[in-house]
C-alpha cells in the first residue's frame, strides 16, 4: 500500500445505512450499516456466502443501484449513478457479440481521436496479454480470454476504481488461478484501487490487502482482516493457511454455524 | 468381479465399439455425395414426366412436358410479355414489402422500446393479426378500388406482421445485462438504441424481413389471382381461362424463381450485416 506517499486518487468511502429490496413477498433488508473506507490503490476483497449482499454492495459502488440510504464517496465526491471513474467486471464477461475484441475494449471510450482511442485500446489489450486476438470476436475466445477482455474494457477508460463481481467464479480452477495472478500483475501495473467480490476464501486471501467478511440477514460487515503477507503469496505457506483459516472461521462462526464448518480445513 | 472377467468384458466392449464405429464394408459401392442425394428425386420425376408426356400418356392440356413449359417461358420472354408481367409483379412486391416492412419496423421498434406503446398497441395489432389476411381482400377492394392500391395494401399487410413481431419481441428480450453495460458507460437513450439494442436485435430483425418478404410473394399471388390485368398472377388466371396448362406451370415456376432469388438476396445482405458473429 503506497497510499500515504502522496495524494493519490481512488479512495472509496462507503457509508450505507440501509438498502432494501421490495418485492411481492414484502421487503428484504439487503444491507445494513456498511461503513468501509478503502484507501487509494488498495486491493480489497469482499467475501461472504450467497445472500449476504456483497454483490449489492458492489452494484451500489458501481452506481447500478441508486435507491439506498446513506452515501458513497469517491475521492470525497458523492456518487450518484454510474461513471467512467469506476470500471466494472461482472461474473459473465458481458462482451458484445457483434464487436471485435478491439471494439469491445474501446466501447466506452468517448471524446478521443481515432488514433488515441486505438492506441489506448491496444495498450489495454496488451496489458491483458491478448495482442494476437485483437480482431477476434467473443465467440472465438475461451472463458478466461473473454474475462480478460472484460477487464481490459473496464480499465480502458482509466477508472480510479476497478470493481469486480466474482470475476473468476465461472472459470475452471487452473484458469482461475492464472487469472488471479494476472489481476495482481495488472493491479501493480495500473495502481488502481480494486474491490473484488468473491465467495472463494483462498482467492480473497491470495489477492487482498484487506479481506472484508460479510454476513447475511441483513447483509453487514462482520469483520475486516488485513492480510500482511508479501506478494507473490504462496498458497501452501503456513502463514497463508493461518489467515485463510481465520477468514474461514469468521465466516462460519456467524449465526452459530461453526459446527457446519468442514474439519481440517 | 474378477480381473479376468473385467478383462473379458473390456475386450468384448472394445469389440462392439469397433464394429459400430466402422461403417459397413462399402468397397464396390457407388458413393453419392449428400448434396447430390437431394437431386435424385426431382431429376427423376422430371425425366419420367418428360417421357410420359412425349409418349402421350399425360394429356398435354392437362400436364404438358417440362420442355413445353420451358418453351412457353421462352416464348413469353421473346414476345415481351414476361418482362411486362414480371415487372408489374416485382414492382408490386417491392412497393408492398417496403411499405409493410417500414410500418412493421416503426411499430415493432416503438412497442419493443416503450412498454407503454406495447401495452397500448400490441393487443390491437395481435387481434388484427388473427384475421387471415386474405379476408381483407373484399374490404380493400371496396375501399381502395380494383387498381394497384388495394393490391399493394394487401401485400403490405402480409409483410407487416413478421417484421413487427420479430422486432418487437427481440427488442423486449435484449439481455438486460448488456443494457447494464451501456448504463455503466452512461450512454444516452439514443446511443443505447444505436449501439446496443439495434445490433443486438439485428439477427431476429433480418429473420422478420425474410419471412415478411416470403409473405409478400404469397400475397401478390392472391392479389393478382383475385383481379388483375397484368402480372404473373394474371398470366395464371389467363392460362386457366384459355386452358393453357403450360402457361400456368410457367407462372408457378416464375414465382418460385423470383421468391427464391429475392430470399437469397435478402439472406446474403443479412449475412453481410451480421458479419462474423456466431449465431
Amino acid at each position: 500500500m503506497a497510499s500515504d506517499s502522496f495524494q493519490k486518487s481512488g479512495a472509496v468511502d462507503i457509508q450505507i445505512t440501509g438498502k432494501t429490496f421490495s418485492g411481492s413477498k414484502g421487503t428484504l433488508l439487503a444491507l445494513k450499516d456498511i461503513l468501509l473506507t478503502i484507501n487509494p490503490g488498495e486491493f480489497v476483497c469482499i467475501v461472504g456466502g450467497s445472500g449476504c449482499g456483497k454483490t449489492t454492495l458492489l452494484r451500489i459502488i458501481a452506481g447500478l443501484e441508486t435507491e439506498y440510504e446513506g452515501a458513497v464517496f469517491l475521492d470525497g465526491k458523492k456518487l450518484a449513478g454510474p461513471g467512467l471513474d469506476r470500471g466494472v467486471v461482472f461474473q459473465e464477461h458481458r462482451l458484445l457479440s457483434w464487436l471485435t475484441v478491439h471494439d469491445n475494449v474501446g466501447f466506452g471510450l468517448a471524446g478521443l481521436s481515432r488514433e488515441e482511442r486505438s492506441r489506448d485500446v491496444r495498450r489495454y489489450i496488451g496489458l491483458v496479454g491478448l495482442d494476437e486476438f485483437e480482431y477476434r470476436y467473443p465467440h472465438q475466445l475461451s472463458g478466461g480470454m473473454s474475462q480478460r477482455v472484460a477487464i481490459a474494457r473496464a480499465l480502458a477508460a482509466r477508472p480510479e476504481v476497478l470493481l469486480l463481481d466474482e470475476p473468476f467464479a465461472s472459470l475452471d480452477a487452473l484458469t482461475r488461478m492464472r487469472m488471479q495472478q494476472e489481476i495482481l500483475r495488472i493491479w501493480e501495473a495500473e495502481q488502481t484501487t480494486i474491490v473484488l467480490v468473491t465467495h472463494d476464501i483462498e482467492e480473497a486471501v491470495f489477492l487482498a490487502d484487506r479481506v472484508v467478511i460479510m454476513s447475511p440477514q441483513p447483509g453487514t460487515i462482520r469483520n475486516i482482516l488485513p492480510v500482511r503477507l508479501s506478494r507473490p503469496r504462496d498458497r501452501s505457506d503456513r502463514e497463508f493457511v493461518r489467515v485463510r483459516k481465520l477468514v474461514h472461521d469468521e465466516l462460519f462462526a456467524q449465526n452459530g454455524m461453526a459446527h457446519l464448518a468442514p474439519d481440517n480445513f | 468381479m474378477s480381473t479376468a472377467e473385467q478383462n473379458r468384458r473390456l475386450v468384448w466392449k472394445g469389440g462392439t465399439a469397433e464394429s459400430t464405429a466402422k461403417p459397413p464394408d462399402n468397397v464396390g459401392r457407388i458413393h453419392i455425395p449428400d448434396g447430390l442425394l437431394g437431386w435424385i428425386i426431382p431429376v427423376g420425376v422430371l425425366l419420367a414426366w418428360e417421357r410420359l408426356a412425349s409418349l402421350g400418356i399425360l394429356p398435354p392440356n392437362w400436364l404438358p412436358a417440362p420442355t413445353v413449359v420451358g418453351k412457353t417461358i421462352y416464348q413469353l420472354a421473346v414476345a415481351g410479355d414476361l418482362l411486362k408481367h414480371a415487372g408489374t409483379t416485382i414492382a408490386r412486391v417491392a412497393v408492398g414489402f417496403l411499405l409493410g416492412a417500414s410500418a412493421g419496423t416503426l411499430f415493432g421498434g416503438l412497442t419493443g422500446y416503450l412498454p407503454i406503446a406495447r401495452k397500448l398497441l400490441d393487443p390491437s395489432l395481435q387481434a388484427l393479426r388473427s384475421v387471415p389476411s386474405i379476408a381483407w381482400v373484399p374490404l380493400f377492394l371496396l375501399w381502395l378500388g380494383i387498381q394497384e392500391t388495394s393490391k399493394i395494401a394487401l401485400i403490405s399487410v402480409g409483410a407487416f406482421f413478421p417484421v413487427y413481431l420479430n422486432l418487437s419481441v427481440a427488442m423486449r428480450h435484449v439481455d438486460p445485462k448488456l443494457l447494464e453495460v451501456g448504463k455503466l458507460y452512461r450512454l444516452s437513450s439514443f446511443q443505447m438504441v444505436r449501439r446496443l439494442i439495434l445490433p443486438a436485435v439485428l439477427p431476429e430483425y433480418i429473420v422478420g424481413l425474410r419471412s415478411g418478404l416470403g409473405l409478400a410473394w404469397m400475397f401478390v399471388v392472391a392479389a393478382e389471382l383475385l383481379g388483375a390485368s397484368s402480372g404473373i398472377g394474371y398470366l395464371m388466371v389467363d392460362g386457366e381461362m384459355t386452358g393453357r396448362a403450360a402457361v400456368i406451370l410457367a407462372s408457378v415456376i416464375l414465382f418460385a424463381i423470383f421468391g427464391k432469388v429475392t430470399d437469397w438476396g435478402m439472406n446474403a445482405v443479412g449475412r453481410r450485416l451480421l458479419g462474423h458473429r456466431a449465431r
